[in-house]
């Protein structure tokens, strides 16, 4: 219970996981995660399944640009590095410097669903729709579906940002950016999983 | 709305109690009456099927009707009358079981249990919108896309879509309430088998669930917006839904039977008033029972034609599985041997459980073998066998669970009389009904049809079969009877221990304090309260002395998320309606809004309440 920290002194050097309520949300975030993991899997495991079911439409290698899904990668990871740094900031009891960083966040991912908004525009004007054929089904749905995440998770951080703009880091909210920051580094993993499994293994040859 | 820090004495109206509450005890109170409500529902659906089947050649209704009963009577008894009806014991019971004052997250305990309902709600709705579903409740792909299958099937999908959500964040909260809510001394090994299984079937509902939210989302996108993953022309492959189906099909069995295990191992040490045989055995059983469950899927689709060494291998684990089921049933057994038995109604319920679930388990084994699995394969042989299972064992565990926390929960038990005369009905009605359905299927009437032909030897079968399932009906009729005979003038119990149980959840008073436990007790050993009794003074150790009580506020979000979700699932499914009324887009975003809408301003920090030491004191004096 918040009440039982004593504050007086500063933040604990954990405020996320410092009290019972951080604990439960640090774990509950962790295991909503390990459940999100087998949803994209089973995504994953149907991409495979289907990616060669191009049923005469557009094939994959005559689609995907390696420049493009590079830009996208270094937006997002690179915007997993400062959700880190905002996280490091927090630790030390910096709130301008959590914020600042946790905004660069945010405008990194904007740029990278930017690009994924081009990317499926661009692929739906040279043919490939929704329902041209089962791969193009699977990509859009597996990609999208990260995609629909990225956006949650840009409107969870932005909640966040507008809520406590002026109010600095408390035990309550400590936990909430952590949470949201996790969240961020899972969609990251999720997309060097798509970067891999989807762009590289096609244009590989695999 | 309850936003203010001091709201402890604030009186509510009684309806807007219920619908913000975030206690556990009285969001438990809630999964039962809906767990309730669509067991009845989907239990008459299942008295129509066995009219219809009850002579050959029968016109009482149309194979269409009969198609979406099916479909109906499975989804709704699975996903919407068994799962809530053990969440509902798993949230009154485990709190109090590990000595917390609530669950991890009150407000999502209490945004679970109404984005299920929701859910059941917008499944239900199928009916007056052209039909329920109809391609069986494993929806099945051709069967079940936009070619096949009509609107019902958008209700399945986005309806099971919504209410499997709710139940996945539950598990969620139920999983980090047992992992760090307990009590001091509360360790691992010494939390009651009811803790251990709801932990288990939770985690099997993160990982069994999510395939399901995606199963579920691809059959949405192939019946809305034109999806190709099922359709071999397009380059898709029908396969692959009954893979997704039965990764999470078969975990899902052990989700619902893994908690009535956990309620029998609380029931029979109680009655046999001894210790529970083989605890850590017990334990390591669920836990092994868990990990084979992931490993046998692929014994649902031995006939689909994938081959002899998946067949094979899928075979040989889905055995195994034998192992720690039977480790359990000894256990059962040995902690009746010797003990002081009393087979009050709900102990009847729970030694009855034993060799019923036996006889499911041995056709378990039958069908586990490949090659015979395609003589038995769709026919009524396996209705017989899961019934066995899902009757036989989860059945008779939850009605166990409900008669042995009745008292605890409203404060007076249920008449013994009236729960015998339901027990036998209830046993004998269960044997009549699907005993013989083992060898109609074996002498091979397929499941799934609508009606047969006379003179095959299946006539007097059916019969039988159909007058059993009365009996049963009877027996249910009894039990609401009982519930509000009992209500009226049941003796009321004041003592916290009716039963002189074992664990726990018998420390505290009844009726419960709102904050269940006035100082969080000191757990010493297994089965606590006992322990307690025989070596202590007779009431558990404090471990914190006795002040303030922080208590979670209640709040109407939780009810207007899920009622966004409801109105976006059915924005979703007017887009396949030929005469929308209001544009489906609108609707979808009406939802849309609504439920993250609310999202955001629950961010608005909320820290609860404090019930003062007097008011503390006074209470313990009231109830004490």
């Amino acid at each position: 219970m918040s009440d039982h920290v004593d504050v007086s002194n500063g933040l604990p050097a954990n405020p996320e996981k410092s009290t019972i309520e951080g604990k439960n949300k640090f774990l509950g975030m962790w295991v909503f995660l390990g459940g999100e993991t087998i949803m994209f899997a089973t995504f994953f495991g149907t991409f495979l399944g289907l990616r060669e079911g191009t049923a005469g439409g557009p094939t994959p290698d005559e689609l995907f640009s390696l420049p493009l899904v590079f830009l996208m990668t270094m937006f997002l990871l690179t915007s997993s590095l400062t959700s880190v740094l905002g996280i490091i900031s927090m630790k030390k009891n910096n709130f301008k410097a959590m914020r600042m960083y946790f905004l660069v966040t945010v405008l990194l991912g904007l740029g990278f669903f930017g690009c994924e908004v081009y990317e499926f525009w661009h692929y739906n004007h040279v043919g490939l729709g929704y329902s041209v054929s089962a791969f193009a089904s699977s990509f859009y749905t597996l990609v999208g579906l990260h995609g629909a995440h990225v956006l949650f998770g840009l409107g969870w951080i932005t909640t966040l940002l507008v809520r406590y703009w002026g109010k600095g880091i408390t035990l309550a909210n400590a936990p909430k950016f952590y949470s949201a920051s996790l969240y961020w580094h899972f969609i990251d993993v999720v997309w060097v999983f798509i970067f891999t499994v989807v762009y590289l293994l096609t244009l590989g040859g695999a | 709305m309850a936003t203010a820090t001091a709201t402890a004495n604030k009186k509510k109206s009684v309806v807007w109690d219920w619908l913000t509450t975030v206690d556990h005890k009285k969001l438990a109170i809630l999964y039962l009456v809906a767990g309730t409500l669509f067991f009845v529902k989907a239990g008459l659906m299942a008295l129509f099927i066995r009219i219809q089947l009850m002579v050959p050649e029968n016109d009482f209704m149309t194979g269409q009707v009969f198609n979406e009963l099916i479909t109906m009577h499975g989804t709704i008894m699975l996903f919407l009358a068994v799962t809530p009806l053990i969440f509902g014991f798993m949230n009154f019971v485990i709190p109090l079981q590990i000595g917390a004052r609530d669950v991890a997250f009150p407000f999502i305990n209490a945004l679970g249990f109404w984005i299920f309902f929701f859910g059941g709600l917008l499944l239900s709705m199928s009916w007056f919108f052209g039909g329920a579903p109809d391609a069986g409740w494993t929806a099945y792909v051709p069967l079940s896309t936009r070619e096949y299958a009509g609107s019902g099937m958008d209700f399945y999908a986005l309806g099971l879509q919504v209410s499997g959500f709710g139940t996945l964040i539950s598990a969620i909260n139920f999983i980090v309430t047992i992992i760090n809510m307990r009590a001091p001394g509360m360790t691992m090994m010494r939390m009651p088998l009811f803790c251990w299984t709801g932990l288990v079937a939770s985690i099997l509902i993160v990982f069994a669930f999510t395939p399901l939210a995606a199963g579920l989302a691809l059959l949405m996108l192939d019946r809305l917006f034109m999806g190709q993953f099922f359709t071999p022309d397009m380059g898709g492959n029908s396969i692959l839904w009954a893979h997704i189906f039965w990764i999470f099909g078969h975990p899902e069995v052990y989700i619902l039977v893994l908690p009535a295990f956990g309620i029998i191992s609380e029931v029979v040490p109680a009655f046999s008033h001894k210790r529970l045989f083989g605890y850590t055995a017990m334990v390591f059983a669920t836990i092994v029972i868990a990990f084979l469950s992931f490993m046998v899927w692929v014994h649902h689709m031995f006939t689909i034609g994938i081959g002899p060494i998946t067949n094979s291998v899928f075979a040989l684990a889905t055995m195994t599985i034998a192992v720690p089921t039977g480790i359990k049933i000894f256990n059962w057994l040995f902690t009746m041997w010797g003990g002081k038995l009393v087979f009050n109604t709900a102990m009847l319920c729970a030694a009855s459980f034993v060799p019923t679930f036996v006889l499911g388990g041995i056709t378990g084994v039958m069908l586990s073998m490949a090659p015979v699995d395609y003589l038995y394969h769709d026919t009524y042989f396996v209705v017989a066998h899961f019934h066995y299972i899902i009757i036989g064992g989860i059945v008779f565990g939850l009605l166990a669970g409900l008669y042995y926390w009745y008292p605890k929960m409203f404060g007076h038990k249920l008449n013994e009389t009236l729960g015998k005369i339901m027990f036998w009905l209830l046993y004998i009605g269960f044997h009549l009904t699907f005993f013989i359905q083992h060898i109609l299927g074996l002498i091979g009437m397929p499941r799934r049809v609508y009606t047969y032909l006379g003179g095959q030897g299946w006539d007097t079968m059916n019969l039988v079969s159909s007058v059993g399932a009365f009996v049963m009906g009877a027996a249910i009729v009894v039990l609401v009877l009982n519930i509000v005979y009992s209500a009226f003038k049941s003796e009321r119990i004041t003592v916290s221990d009716p039963w002189n149980a074992r664990t726990l959840e018998w420390a505290t008073h009844t009726p419960i304090p709102e904050y269940n436990f006035a100082q969080t007790p000191q757990v010493r050993s297994l089965d606590p309260w006992f322990y307690e009794k025989v070596h202590g003074e007779g009431k558990m150790q404090p471990a914190e002395p006795l002040q303030d009580i922080h208590m979670p506020n209640g709040s109407i979000l939780p009810f207007l998320m899920s009622l966004g979700l409801f109105i976006w699932g059915f924005g979703m499914i007017m887009i396949n309606m030929d005469n929308p009324i209001v544009p489906p887009g609108v609707v979808i975003a009406i939802g849309f809004i609504m439920t993250f809408g609310t999202m955001v301003l629950h961010s608005k920090e909320d820290h609860g309440y404090h019930i003062p030491l007097e008011e503390v004191k006074k209470i313990e004096k009231e109830v004490g």
